[in-house]
């Protein structure tokens, strides 16, 4: 192939071949293949959700009201919010009205997970792509406090505390047995933090899988159990006591002052150790200002956190609904999720076949039929493929567009559309930020942005947690205790044929579901989720998909060592499980890198 | 086993992917045939992968029921005890973000709070590629055998069950993934096309 021009970037693929499969620290199967030219730089990019992914169909013709439990199940990371978009596609269908309560113990549960999943991924899956955990080794502990003490109040910053990390660190490498630091490329020239950095951050990265005990308490307490707490169309399936103390399963104040209590904990790690972290990490890669893709161009969301029960306009929503294209950041389109001309799915170049080439299918129209068909150009063999040949069908992932564009989702797509908007809550966070690191407003369309948006996102969720929680106290306080409307529970009120959206902004990005509902039972189920639109391959015109685009014109420190492609794929938070699917029966551990 | 001490009976794996849900239905078959526990936890852990460190580190003694593939006859129960438990699970990446259970119980001795005591009691699969499918018969065959077991090492830990008295069939998750119900409710092979990948499926349709 000749380069080719597309939004704005020229995709060369005459040099090396590089292929990273599978990209490690991330939730599914995912294969990058980029082509490098002489000096190490990206020049063509080509993303493959490399297992197939059925859920919709084993959906059809059960009882709309058990979905979420099964789309709970898809994969471990996004069971809340496939329930939640599960139910709210339900109630969407058949015209249910949930009560204020249950809006309210959605939003906190969404909430507590956005700060949770936000948090885990920092610490534990991306945050490696910058601290050099063995750099840590040759860290001085007095030197580490020093620094520490610099940049937050956080109380565990004394030179003893980092002595005894890095005491237990050591201890843990010598041991041989690396987990979760194994398969990392240590000693990398592409990691610029110095040996303290890296200590404070290892010793974080311990406090935050500590901190999880607290935080999954709120999920405990509002879906009865965790993990897969419980969810209900309707509303949600609590019981609200005040009065009692210690009754099985009821939330009473007891609990009630739990919750409170753990969110001002979350509230005080989020602020004091993961955002000083993010900054002080940040102002070490202030030069690498790689990984935007399409994030200058084009984003969508979904929105989330509706103030008013049952209202998703953006006279509700928190966190605004809307999409930009084009980079042009004063137009906010109108998002509407029930349009069959805006969010269209195409299989030109995934492994699926649609009646008509060339097509795009709004989801309640979806089909999902599976057509594995390498294309002419693979090298290796059509069971194990060396090469996938991206001219043609070369994904599991479907290629979702609005409008026609391939759109990012996710944490930057979300602060952008808001500071679009002037809310002040998205726009003043990023301006200090920006501030604080001299950097210009355009440098958050790159990784680091994404990464930063995902950070102060939790910081503003960790806050919407407390007034979540205030909210619930008082409107309980009020007398009203309803948590779910079941006018509408018995099939028979039902309407024979219906239909609906679910809407949901994950941690990762804008998920939809969409259910046709035939007889009581699901005839048509449909999920684009957040992983489907970053990580889509090409559509019919050769344009490409936020992954794609982000990882070109990168330079490699060493091709061998593809740390600035784990890097930038990592800030979009992949789940890929629900992207394609789930595990392959070996489950290979070590990723290869194979240099053509 | 001293007071303060507690028990985690953990089942993990997939029920969506065939015989990948052998540890759900294990811990289900425990709850359903014991009475509660005040020192014992039983919790369907899914592929919930490092969400799952809390409860692991709450634990002094843990139990888990999983499928493993130990290159033995399909359907064969193999039991593994502390030291030799990790390699047995570190082949087989879950979740949360494809992390082996290997790397849980590494994170768990990362933060200095481990579980004293490991047993693991896997059956080796016979299926694992049928999505929305349930368990084949010889490792649905196992889970009575795989409950007698981990109530024999309870035993041992110094905790006695006693069997449910009640009629009232207690459960873990939602009625809809029961396995009755989940069985059931499948759709025909013809509606919901049941095979993945072949490049990481063999015989797989395409």
């Amino acid at each position: 192939m000749a380069a080719y021009a597309t939004q704005g970037y020229v995709l060369d693929d005459t040099g090396k071949r590089v292929v990273v499969d599978p990209i490690t620290r991330i939730e599914g199967h995912l294969r990058i293949e980029v082509n490098v030219d002489d000096q190490n730089v990206i020049r063509n990019a080509v993303s493959t959700g490399t297992m197939w992914r059925g859920l919709e169909v084993i959906l059809k013709n059960r009882d709309p009201r058990d979905a979420w439990a099964f789309v709970e199940r898809i994969c471990g990371v996004c069971t809340g919010v496939h329930a939640l978009a599960s139910v709210r596609c339900v109630e969407n269908a058949l015209g249910i009205a949930i009560p204020k309560n249950g809006n309210t113990i959605r939003n906190l549960m969404h909430a507590t997970l956005y700060a949770q999943d936000h948090l885990v991924h920092f610490y534990h899956l991306h945050a490696l792509d910058w601290v050099d955990v063995v750099s840590a080794l040759s860290a001085d502990p007095k030197a580490t406090s020093e620094l520490a003490q610099s940049i937050s109040k956080w109380p565990k910053s004394s030179p003893g505390y980092f002595r005894d990390v890095h005491s237990r660190l050591k201890k843990f490498v010598e041991s041989g047995q690396l987990g979760p630091f194994a398969n990392a490329y240590w000693g990398s020239k592409a990691y610029k933090l110095p040996p303290e950095a890296n200590l404070m951050a290892v010793a974080h990265y311990l406090e935050a899988l500590d901190f999880q005990k607290e935080i999954v308490k709120i999920q405990t307490i509002f879906g009865g159990k965790n993990p897969h707490p419980n969810w209900m169309v309707g509303g949600m399936p609590c019981s609200i006591n005040v009065n009692e103390t210690g009754a099985v399963g009821a939330i009473n104040m007891e609990r009630l002052n739990m919750v409170s209590r753990i969110v001002n904990q979350t509230i005080d790690f989020i602020d004091n150790v993961y955002i000083p972290d993010l900054l002080a990490i940040a102002s070490f890669y202030k030069t690498w200002t790689y990984g935007g893709g399409i994030s200058a161009q084009n984003l969508l969301c979904y929105g989330e956190f509706p103030s008013i029960p049952n209202d998703d306009s953006n006279n509700s929503l928190a966190m605004p609904r809307g999409a930009i294209l084009g980079g042009d950041l004063g137009t906010i389109h109108e998002v509407n999720l029930n349009d069959l001309e805006q969010i269209q799915e195409f299989v030109d170049h995934s492994w699926y076949e649609y009646d008509t080439a060339g097509k795009g299918l709004h989801p309640y129209e979806g089909v999902t039929n599976p057509k594995f068909d390498p294309g002419p150009n693979i090298k290796g063999t059509r069971t194990a493929i060396d090469q996938v040949d991206e001219k043609a069908k070369y994904s599991w992932v479907k290629a979702p567009r609005f409008k026609g564009q391939p759109m990012e989702v996710g944490p930057l797509a979300r602060y952008v559309l808001g500071y679009a908007m002037g809310k002040p809550e998205f726009k003043e966070p990023v301006d200090k930020v920006l501030t604080d690191l001299g950097l210009p407003l355009t440098a958050i369309f790159s990784t680091l942005g994404r990464t930063a948006a995902r950070g102060l996102e939790a910081s503003w969720a960790a806050h919407k947690m407390r007034e979540y929680t205030d909210e619930l106290i008082a409107t309980i306080a009020s007398g009203d205790t309803a948590c779910a409307n079941v006018d509408k529970w018995e099939p028979s009120t039902w309407a024979k044929q219906a239909r609906g959206y679910g809407y949901c902004e994950a941690p990762r990005g804008a998920l939809g579901h969409w259910i046709n509902i035939e007889n009581g039972r699901i005839a048509n189920y449909q999920c684009i989720v957040p992983t489907t639109w970053n990580a889509s391959p090409r559509g019919k015109d050769g344009e490409i998909g936020a992954y794609e685009a982000s990882l070109l014109n990168t330079p490699m420190e060493d091709p061998e060592q593809p740390l600035e492609i784990l890097r930038t794929i990592h800030s979009f938070d992949p789940c890929l499980a629900c992207a394609t699917h789930v595990m392959s029966p070996d489950g290979r551990e070590l990723t290869s890198v194979k240099v053509r | 086993m001293p007071e303060s001490e507690t028990i985690l009976v953990l089942g993990i794996g997939n029920l969506l992917w065939a015989d990948e849900g052998f540890g759900i239905r294990a811990a289900e078959e425990f709850v359903r045939r014991y009475e509660p526990h005040e020192r014992v936890t039983v919790l369907d852990g899914g592929t919930q992968g490092l969400y799952l460190l809390p409860h692991v580190q709450a634990a002094s003694h843990l139990l888990v029921f999983d499928a493993i593939d130990y290159g033995l006859e399909p359907g064969t129960m193999k039991v593994v005890l502390d030291d030799e438990v990790p390699s047995f699970m570190g082949a087989k990446k879950m979740s949360l973000h494809q992390t082996g259970f290997q790397d849980v119980l590494a994170a768990a001795q990362l933060t200095g709070q481990a579980p004293r005591h490991l047993v693991l009691i896997g059956v080796q699969p016979v299926e694992l590629s049928d999505y929305g499918g349930s368990l084949r018969e010889p490792v649905r065959a196992q889970i009575g055998p795989a409950v007698d077991l981990a109530a024999e090492w309870l035993e041992r830990w110094g905790v006695t069950l006693c069997g449910r008295a009640s009629d009232e069939e207690p459960a873990m998750a939602t009625r809809a993934l029961d396995m009755d119900a989940y069985e059931a409710g499948r759709p025909s092979e013809a509606e919901a096309s049941r095979k993945g990948d072949p490049r990481f499926l063999p015989g797989g349709s395409t």
